[in-house]
């Protein structure tokens, strides 16, 4: 009975025939990606929507080649790219009328290195190269010991790129960093001791909080110490540094100094305690609620009130102090993003577990948070790196400062392409560095897409 | 005997363990200690900052505000608002002249975002390459580079393609002149019966809401529609046309004057080029992160709801506009609230290219005279933590209502 054959039924398989010849080739393609779009009649509204992407589309084109040939006439067809004999590069350019690449070229180091001392900048080139080694080792997913080059780029590297960019060799009463370092040594004895349980059970509990404060002592200085260490190396004033040099001191130690932060503040305001959390949302909402430029201001002008008299304070710190607390709001707003999505379940396991608070922040809820938002912090940093530039309104030169301030401010170079070739060159080393960033955070936002998005 | 003193000192113990032991005294240990030291912080600030102003014999209050300046700042609207004249205004006004133009860029900043945003970010989307591509190069071009770059990039642009003073500017349509001060056009000067005139576009605009408002509540009740939209635009749009020729055209124009030297200060409406600068690159610097908000809410909105519409019979407009925008609005505008916060933050960024706004009019020339820096930033900042914090307020009431909506 199975095998009874019916007979109008097919046994074989009909041939697969060729798919129509509009739908294959170019044409198949100008009709699927563009002409589909425009090419529906069968109503008025229908009609006037064709039209319309007809006319959009053609407007596009025209622009995208308006684009195109005025970029490439601007900088390479009548563009100036070497200087005649007799002539001086402005007028050469003037005649030209396109980019003044000479003007870059006699800039480059200006652009690069500021006014930094010609003979050191050695030490800004190892900074550089350093910084270029150990981001590229961060980011490649396969490299070795990933996480303890992460370590040191976060704790190492900006030790050793203060003394090689300042020189070192900070000059600190010794008398005073050996009275912190004996109470920093106190304290974290007497937690230690607290923890053996020498002053009984009840003071147990405080251990960790005298050996957090007596460690942090100790490394302070620690740090200071190093800092002061004799190198042989000339000191840099800060004044002197300028160009991408500046811009990547700012963007890092915005970047570095806002992550503890805003951890920190973060967590605050997901805190139980009422003060800890009116005193974070405060902190936080009035530097999210303000503008850099005032934040500058702020730390340029105002700064040196608040300190006792006489205090010398260098202009880049102030800036780079205006600059760590301002990210380091919007850095808590993005962790606490990620503390958000870290569920409930995860503290009380925790808490099961017999872990205090902070045990459960750093073994449990912190690393779970902070790789969901990788991507939240890159965009962070990518608004920050941008944000460098404001600096120069407060007399720092950055990349930008440096050609608007200072490249474009040398009488030898007045033309009127210089500024435009100037700002196209800032604008496409911003761009290189935010873009590959943006493309890395998103790479990062599908690799941490585990499906559990609704 | 001494069992007991053994238990009770065993119980005292245990008590003080079990004290720091509670998270709530630990609680509250913590935070008298956290307040304890920031009071301290704030002592040692105003003390240090009291020390080093008396040392510096600095005066400090805001007595300075009903001073007079002397100094003059560029026609704008604030200046125009305010009535500005160096000698005879106040640090008040030089304030409140920043203030109005602070919020006069970033609301022609914000519409001129908004408009493009939305077309970009619906181009971002189209299936047509050649849209999508120019959609997706703008975005990735604008919102990589920094803003105070293209500010300057674009003020650059403006002033070398611009003509002299001089020279015979560049008319738009006949109406608008533009050289390298900024753009001219006509300044409507009201005549007698204007004021009937201005009252019937606040009269239309109020009775095209009103339409709107007993349009819905009769479809709600009987399900007939009304062309609400048009009939509105009709009344806003006649009802002042109508009323300004029954009052015999009460507004005459005045155009802007050309001497041998360029054009005539005071005469006609005016807009620096500085103006023109800022809102071009925040306009179109803004726009770039708004098309990305308004993808990703179109994206948002799942495809099903598309096709339980189209299984409805609706038809393919009324779905736009009652299906899929209402939904995505609900993504699209906390992001966009907070991008029109930015657009009125960065518009401080006006400080750099000399636009008088409140960074500008009071960092500039007034805080050198004044020389009261604290009281000077803190106005500045209290400005932009008032939009904030009116911004904030807007959208916990927006989150409210539409949480209403969907339950």
């Amino acid at each position: 009975m199975t095998k009874q054959s019916i007979a109008y039924v097919r046994t074989d398989e009909a041939p697969k025939l060729p798919p129509p010849s509009d739908s294959t080739g170019i044409v198949g393609w100008l009709k699927e990606n563009i002409l589909s779009t425009m090419n529906d009649f069968s109503s008025p509204s229908k009609t006037a929507a064709s039209v319309v992407m007809m006319i959009l589309t053609v407007l596009s084109l025209l622009a995208a080649y308006a684009m195109i040939s005025g970029m490439a006439s601007y900088l390479l067809f009548t563009a100036t790219f070497s200087i005649p004999e007799g002539v001086t590069g402005a007028d050469a350019c003037r005649e030209n009328g396109g980019a003044c690449w000479p003007f870059i070229a006699a800039k480059m180091k200006l652009m690069i290195y500021g006014a930094y001392p010609a003979e050191e900048l050695w030490r800004v080139d190892v900074v550089y190269l350093l910084l270029a080694i150990g981001i590229a080792w961060m980011i490649w997913e396969k490299a070795p010991a990933r996480k303890l080059v992460c370590t040191l780029m976060l704790t190492a590297f900006p030790i050793v790129a203060f003394i090689l960019l300042t020189g070192g060799a900070l000059h600190g009463s010794w008398g005073a960093k050996g009275v912190w370092a004996v109470i920093g040594a106190g304290l974290f004895g007497a937690g230690i001791a607290l923890d053996r349980g020498m002053a009984g059970d009840s003071l147990k509990a405080f251990s960790g909080g005298f050996k957090a404060i007596g460690g942090l002592f100790l490394m302070i200085v620690a740090v200071g110490a190093i800092f002061s260490i004799e190198f042989g190396l000339e000191p840099v004033r800060t004044d002197l540094w300028g160009g991408l040099l500046v811009t990547f001191v700012v963007a890092l130690t915005g970047i570095v100094a806002s992550l503890p932060l805003g951890i920190i503040l973060a967590l605050g305001r997901r805190s139980q305690m009422p003060v800890v959390r009116l005193l974070s949302v405060l902190f936080i909402e009035f530097w999210r609620g303000v503008p850099l430029i005032t934040v500058l201001f702020m730390s340029s002008v105002m700064l040196p009130f608040f300190l006792p008299p006489e205090t010398e304070f260098d202009k880049l710190l102030r800036a780079l102090i205006g600059v760590a607390l301002f990210s380091s709001a919007y850095m808590a707003e993005v962790v606490r993003g990620g503390l958000q999505a870290i569920g409930k379940g995860q503290v009380e396991g925790g808490m099961s577990l017999g872990l205090s608070y902070w045990q459960q922040m750093r073994l449990i809820v912190l690393p779970q948070a902070l790789t969901l938002v990788i991507p939240g912090i890159v965009n962070t940093f990518i608004g920050l790196f941008k944000d460098t530039v404001l600096v120069l309104i407060i007399g720092i030169f950055d990349l930008l400062g440096a050609v608007q301030n200072q490249a474009l401010k040398d009488p030898e170079w007045i033309n009127p392409t210089a500024a435009t070739t100037g700002y196209l060159t800032v604008g496409a080393i911003f761009w290189v560095f935010c873009f590959g960033m943006s493309r890395y955070s998103m790479a990062m936002e599908r690799k941490l897409y585990r499906g559990h998005k609704r | 005997m001494a069992d007991t003193t053994a238990g009770d000192a065993q119980e005292a113990r245990s008590s003080l363990a079990s004290m720091v032991y509670d998270p709530k005294a630990r609680g509250i240990f913590f935070q008298v200690l956290i307040f304890g030291l920031l009071l301290i912080g704030l002592y040692l600030i105003i003390n240090n900052t009291l020390v080093n102003l008396e040392q510096l014999n600095k005066k400090s209050g805001f007595g300075f505000l009903s001073q007079t300046t002397g100094f003059a700042i560029f026609d704008t609207l604030g200046t125009w608002a305010v009535g500005y004249t160096p000698g005879e205004s106040t640090y008040w006004d030089v304030f409140l002249v920043g203030a109005i133009n602070t919020v006069w860029v970033a609301v022609f900043s914000i519409i001129l975002s908004t408009i493009l945003g939305f077309i970009i970010g619906v181009m971002r989307l189209s299936k047509n390459v050649i849209l999508r591509s120019v959609a997706t190069v703008y975005i990735e071009v604008l919102r990589n580079i920094p803003l105070l770059l293209q500010i300057f990039f674009w003020i650059a642009l403006l002033t070398g393609i611009a003509p002299g003073k001089r020279d015979d500017p560049v008319s738009i349509f006949g109406v608008f002149f533009f050289d390298s001060s900024g753009i001219r056009g006509p300044y409507p000067i009201s005549l007698e019966g204007a004021g009937v005139f201005y009252a019937s576009i606040v009269i239309g605009v109020i009775a095209a809401f009103a339409i709107g408002k007993w349009a819905k509540k009769r479809q709600d009740a009987t399900g007939q529609q009304f062309p609400s939209f048009w009939v509105g635009l009709g009344v806003i749009i006649f009802l002042p046309v109508i009323v300004f020729y029954a009052m015999g055209q009460p507004i005459e124009l005045e155009w802007p004057d050309r001497g041998n030297f360029g054009f005539r200060p005071g005469i006609g409406s005016f807009i620096e080029i500085s103006f023109v600068a800022l809102w071009l690159s925040l306009g179109t610097y803004t726009a770039s992160f708004i098309a990305e908000i308004v993808r990703a809410g179109i994206l948002s909105v799942s495809h099903g709801q598309t096709e339980g519409a189209q299984a409805l019979g609706i038809s393919a407009n009324v779905t736009l506009s009652k299906v899929i925008i209402p939904q995505a609005m609900r993504v699209i505008i906390p992001p966009l609230t907070s991008q029109y916060l930015n657009v009125t933050k960065n518009s401080s960024l006006a400080a750099a290219i000399g636009f008088p706004d409140v960074v500008a009019t009071f960092s500039g020339t007034a805080l050198n005279q004044v020389g009261q820096e604290i009281e000077m930033i803190f106005m500045m900042m209290m400005v932009y933590l008032f939009f904030s914090v009116t911004t904030a307020i807007f959208m916990n009431w927006y989150n409210a209502r539409k949480r209403l909506v969907e339950r």
